[in-house]
Order: C-alpha cells, then sequence, then structure tokens
C-alpha cells in the first residue's frame, strides 16, 4: 500500500508542536532535524502502541521503526541513523512527488517537513489563509486517494523525482530571498529553511552531485544577505555591496560543497548556477569578478536549461565582461523576442547598460518602465533612487 | 489499488495511419498486454470505436436527449482504457508508460473511488 503518510505527517507536526515547547526551556539540540524526527518515530510508537494495535498497516509501521530503533536504547540517534534519515527522505520525497502540483508540493514540504502553520505558509505565500488550507487539504487527499506512495523511490526513479524535490527547495528558498515586503520576516525564515532542508537532503544523498551542486548555490547566494540590504531596508546592488559583511564561512562552506560535487564529473544546473555565485564570492572586489567565465557558465546553463530569464542574466554577464554596448544588443533582442514582455527585471537591466552608456535620458524611460512592474517596495524603492539619479545626469 | 488508465489520442492523427502502420500499432497493444498479463496487473481492458460512432444521451425533465458524438469536443479523445490493479501510483504511473497510446498522446490515471 502506500505507506503510513497520515501517521508520519502527524506525528511530524506533533514533534515540532513539542520542540517549540521545549526548546525555549531546554535550549535548542545541536541537531534539531534529528531531534524532530527521532521524537516524531518516538510519538509514533507510543501512538502505535495505544490505539492501533491491532491494524496491520500500522503494525507494519511500528515493526520497521523498531527495526529503525535497533537494540542499543541509549544511542543518541543523529542522522547517520539510517532510520531518522529514511523518515525524513520519505517524507520529502511524498510531498514533493511529481504528481502533485508545484504549489501543492511546496505547501506541503513547508507543512510536514518544516512544521510551519496553514497561516504562516499563506503569509509567506501572500494568499489568503483559506486558500492555503484548502491547497494542503486537497494535496493531502490526492495523496491517500491516488495511491502516492510513502516512500524514498527506488533507484530508476531517482534521478526523476531527486529533481522535483530540488526544485521545491531552490523555489523555498527564492520566495525568501526575493522577499522584502509585507510579511518580511516569515518570508526570511524560507531561506533558512530551505538552506537546512538541503543540507539534510545533502547529509542523505551524499552521491548526489546536483543535491549538493544545489546547497552550494544557497549557500553561497545567502551569504551575501546581510551586505545586500543597507540600513533603511534597500537593495544594495553586487558591485556595491561591503564585501566584508558576507558571511566568510558560509562561502568556504559552498565552495568546499560545489568543489566536491564539480570533481563527480556530472554536471547539472545547480552545480552551474552556484559556480557563478562562486565566480561572485571568489572576488574580492567587484573589478576583480571574472565576468567572462560567469558569461560562460550562463552559456552553459542556457544550454541545459533554456529560458529568456537565463539569456538575460547572460546578458548582463557580456554586459560587464564585453562593455555595455555587447550586452545591450543582447537585451534589445531579447525585448525584440516579446519572451519577457512585463518583466520588470528586462526594463531594469536595459536602463543599467543605457546609464553605463551614459544614454541618461533612455535610461530613465527604462527605469520608469521597471518602476511601474516591479512587483516590491524594496525593488520600487531601488529603482526610484536610479530613476532620480537618470534623471539628474540627464539633466547636467 | 484499482486505476484506469484512460488512453487519449488524436484521433484525426490516429485515422491517418495507413493499414500497415495499423497493424504494428495493433501488435504493440498485444505485446503489452501479453507482458501486463503475465505481470497479472491487468483487470480489464477495451479499444474503443471513434467518437464517430458515439452517442451521447442526457435526462433532462424527465426527457431522453441524444445527440450525436462525444459528450466534449475535444482534440484529444478516449481511445480505450486499461483497468489495473498497482501497488501504488508509481506503479500504475509505470504501466501507463508502457501503453504504446502514451508515446502520442495522454494516459489520464484515475484512482478508482472504492467503497
Amino acid at each position: 500500500m502506500t505507506g503510513d503518510w497520515d501517521l508520519a505527517e502527524e506525528c511530524a507536526q506533533d514533534a515540532f508542536a513539542r520542540a517549540l515547547e521545549r526548546w525555549p526551556r531546554d535550549g535548542i539540540p545541536r541537531n534539531p532535524g534529528a531531534w524532530l524526527t527521532t521524537t516524531a518515530r518516538n510519538r509514533a510508537l507510543d501512538r502505535l502502541r495505544r490505539v492501533a494495535r491491532g491494524a496491520t498497516k500500522l503494525q507494519e509501521v511500528a515493526v520497521t521503526s523498531r527495526a529503525h530503533d535497533g537494540d542499543d536504547e541509549h544511542a543518541e540517534p543523529g542522522l547517520d541513523d539510517s532510520g531518522v534519515a529514511d523518515d525524513r527522505l520519505r517524507l520529502i520525497f511524498t510531498c514533493c512527488h511529481p504528481a502533485l502540483g508545484r504549489e501543492a508540493q511546496v505547501a506541503l514540504t513547508l507543512r510536514t517537513l518544516a512544521g510551519l502553520t496553514t497561516s504562516e505558509i499563506a503569509r509567506a505565500f501572500l494568499v489568503p489563509e483559506p486558500t492555503m488550507a484548502q491547497r494542503i487539504v486537497r494535496a493531502k487527499r490526492k495523496i491517500r486517494h491516488a495511491g502516492i506512495p510513502y516512500r524514498i523511490p527506488p533507484d530508476y526513479l531517482l534521478p526523476e523525482r531527486t529533481g522535483s524535490v530540488l526544485a521545491v527547495l531552490y523555489l523555498l528558498f527564492n520566495e525568501g530571498y526575493s522577499a522584502t515586503s509585507g510579511a518580511e520576516l516569515v518570508r526570511v525564515g524560507l531561506c533558512a529553511e530551505a538552506i537546512r532542508l538541503a543540507r539534510t537532503l545533502s547529509e542523505l544523498m551524499p552521491d548526489e552531485p546536483e543535491v549538493a551542486g544545489l546547497l552550494a548555490l544557497l549557500l553561497l547566494t545567502d551569504a551575501r544577505r546581510a551586505a545586500r540590504l543597507d540600513a533603511a531596508g534597500d537593495l544594495i546592488p553586487l558591485e556595491d555591496q561591503d564585501r566584508a559583511r558576507w558571511d566568510a564561512a558560509a562561502i568556504a562552506q559552498g565552495l568546499a560543497l560545489l568543489d566536491g560535487a564539480l570533481r563527480r564529473g556530472q554536471p547539472g544546473p545547480y552545480q552551474v548556477q552556484a559556480a557563478i555565485a562562486a565566480c561572485h564570492a571568489d572576488a574580492r572586489a567587484a573589478e576583480h569578478t571574472d565576468w567572462v567565465e560567469i558569461a560562460a557558465l550562463y552559456r552553459e546553463l542556457a544550454r541545459m536549461v533554456p529560458s529568456p530569464v537565463v539569456e538575460l542574466n547572460r546578458a548582463v554577464a557580456i554586459g560587464m565582461a564585453d562593455g555595455p554596448d555587447a550586452g545591450l544588443r543582447l537585451v534589445d533582442a531579447l525585448a525584440a523576442s516579446g519572451a519577457l514582455a512585463g518583466y520588470h527585471l528586462l526594463s531594469a537591466t536595459r536602463a543599467d547598460l543605457l546609464r553605463r552608456l551614459d544614454r541618461h535620458v533612455e535610461a530613465a524611460a527604462a527605469y520608469r518602465e521597471a518602476l511601474a512592474l516591479a512587483a516590491t517596495d524594496t525593488e520600487r524603492r531601488y529603482l526610484a533612487r536610479r530613476l532620480d539619479e537618470s534623471l539628474a545626469a540627464a539633466g547636467t | 489499488m484499482r486505476y484506469i488508465l484512460l488512453i487519449c489520442t488524436e484521433e484525426a492523427s490516429d485515422q491517418a495511419m495507413s493499414p500497415a502502420e495499423g497493424e504494428a500499432q495493433m501488435a504493440q497493444y498485444m505485446k503489452f498486454g501479453e507482458e501486463m498479463g503475465q505481470r497479472g496487473v491487468l483487470l480489464g481492458g477495451e479499444r474503443l470505436r471513434p467518437t464517430s460512432d458515439a452517442t451521447t444521451v442526457q435526462v433532462r425533465n424527465g426527457e431522453v436527449l441524444t445527440s450525436d458524438g462525444p459528450f466534449a469536443e475535444t482534440k484529444e479523445q478516449i481511445a480505450g482504457y486499461y483497468a489495473v490493479e498497482a501497488k501504488d501510483l508509481d506503479e500504475a504511473i509505470e504501466i501507463a508508460a508502457k501503453i504504446p497510446g502514451a508515446s502520442k498522446g495522454s494516459i489520464e490515471v484515475r484512482p478508482i473511488w472504492e467503497y
């Protein structure tokens, strides 16, 4: 059958609730992820002994859980405990099953693995709480009724299924990273959750270079967080960031992970994106950035995952490597294709290249366009500042 | 679990097949049926006549309304189905992917409502 999804999920939430009660008193354990699943498993056993002695299906879970416990009751469970590892992996793969819509995958992952409440998830994704509640209920119903298995996929399905898990974690991180308005705090927490889950996944699947690649990408990107906003909460572009404020430990960790992944000789889109982030992390000052390398990496990325957004990023890199003229030619070609119509970063990129070319009147027009399309207050404030600068420069 | 695998294909391209192509397709379906029969997952399945042979029936205010054709005019139509017994959705997906029609059209995997 489908494994005991309901029980596992309920117990995971239960464990999270107990963690919230206990951690303020006892302090956060060194390894909260392992603590959570261990507690979840113990609670599952309690419950099974209490209420479900007769049910075959539940007995099955009890048997496997007990087998995982082993004989050594006082052993300190950690992620190397295969029982804990399996529980957690099973949950991740069930939540991210491709038969569920992406939005449902993300919501379920946050609900069951990160233990966020429905209202927190709703706020994080800026949808009304009843909408989010319904999304989660529907997804759980589909898991049960369509027979989505609660298990780690067999080897032949792993590449496809792992891709789906990575996409969810990537999306989770980006939601948090690009967040700046309204429910800021909850959304910033999404980054930490994505990193924590990616770390768990990379410990559970050490032979998957794309898993390590994703974790490296998230660490290298998150390392810049503190330098990304000024005291007023305004966006600071990469080239103006105070690199001393980048998180050196996170960068070192990200670079080591990426090196290990690349040595396996199976490159993928997450490793390439991590390599791009590494080019920035490696540069002691903005002017030392190896834009030629970054442009080549974007070309590689565009080959793996063709997308106009990747092309736009490549145009930025070319603009830095070969001069704003070359970048602008690519951006104008992209704009003419119509593939990114209404995308504020297309206008913002054009504006930036025009600004570098001292074509301030055109830059101002492009900044105005971007401003009208931008989604967050922080981006709008940044663009408004640039617009003022362009207008001032155009006036002189 | 029991699932119905609905084979949805473009009727126009099915009808445009040459006799040789039609026979080759039939042979693929026979092979699939044999394999799945041996595996013991097949509960049943039929090929359906095209929608030009379909009749749609509705009862409104006690009156039987009959019309020619399928209930919905869509590009892809149900051309046949299999009923299978699978361990879980992953096995149902694996079986669905092996149906010859999956490489041209789509297979809709629907769990049977069990009471």
